[in-house]
């Protein structure tokens, strides 16, 4: 019985060693058909809104400047 | 529009490398998987960080030639720019460094014992400048500062990871700069990009900040500065 127990651990040790040789995992098929496209999407829209943002405050300050300088 | 076009392609270009950093072709590695595209996220703040150390380097050398307090202005200003890349970059490494290394932190790793000494240094000019009320007497004192910091900061973050024997890193230990290990052709086209988004959205948030600043002393001093 015990021969027959490290025996399977050993073929289960090879087995591993097998998926170890075999190419790295990747999310390849996530990216074609695992909507990461949504998660593209979300990150674009969080960082349109940040520069949108920032834009509205360069303008905003724009506007400040030029008041400022009209009264001077 | 004739002073925007710069901040229009700031966003284009991080748009384009959020876009084209999921969607993108990558080597397949081992360990990093698909975090290999952290890369472009990642590293673009540590750039951006190091440019804005290097404005505010240059400006606090105006500064001492003819003490402008205007240069002092974007000098500090710079300097706090680079704080803020600096922060989540910082944050984003740790976060890589769990899922890969296998703890935030790697003691050990030449490129994080550089950058806390760089931080540190940062630190005593963030605190100079917030404990030094007299603004001509704080501007003299952090612009000679500066100059010892930045340097620093490029000896620790640039010159002395490489040469240390080993680094997680890659590019150190002895190695120049990145590419032979994990960068392909089609990163680059990715890479180069993102670093150059976030550097010119560094320099949009510094005019910003700039201008903010200046438009507090005008309003508040009967000098004006322009």
């Amino acid at each position: 019985m015990k021969k027959l127990i490290s025996l399977t651990l050993l073929l289960l040790l090879t087995a591993t060693t097998f998926t170890q040789n075999a190419e790295p995992q990747m999310a390849d098929t996530m990216r074609s058909d695992g909507k990461i496209y949504v998660v593209v999407l979300v990150l674009s829209v969080v960082f349109a809104c940040l520069a949108t943002y920032l834009v509205l405050i360069d303008r905003k300050l724009k506007k400040l400047e030029d008041s400022f300088s009209n009264k001077k | 529009m004739k002073n925007w076009w710069w901040k229009i392609v700031a966003i284009a270009l991080v748009l384009y490398s959020i876009t084209m950093g999921f969607m993108g072709n990558v080597p397949h590695l081992n360990i990093l998987n698909e975090t290999i595209r952290n890369l472009y996220f990642h590293v673009p703040l540590w750039f951006a960080m190091l440019v804005q150390m290097g404005v505010s380097w240059f400006f606090a050398l105006r500064y001492l030639n003819g003490y402008n307090i205007k240069y002092d202005m974007l000098s500090s200003r710079a300097a706090y720019v680079g704080g803020m890349f600096a922060l989540p970059g910082l944050i984003t490494g740790s976060i890589w460094a769990t899922y890969t290394w296998g703890k935030p932190w790697v003691a050990e790793d030449p490129k994080l014992q550089g950058v806390m000494a760089a931080m540190l240094v940062y630190f005593v000019y963030y605190l100079l400048r917030a404990l030094i009320p007299d603004s001509q007497t704080k501007a003299r004192i952090s612009a000679v500062y500066n100059i010892f910091a930045f340097i620093m900061t490029f000896v620790f973050i640039m010159i002395y990871p490489r040469l240390a024997p080993s680094s997680l890193h890659p590019g150190n230990g002895g190695n120049p700069a990145f590419g032979k290990y994990d960068m392909d052709n089609d990163m680059r086209l990715v890479f180069y990009p993102a670093c150059m988004g976030w550097i010119l959205m560094s320099v949009w948030l510094l005019n910003v900040l700039n201008r903010m600043k200046k438009l507090q002393y005008n309003l508040d001093n009967d000098e004006k500065i322009n």
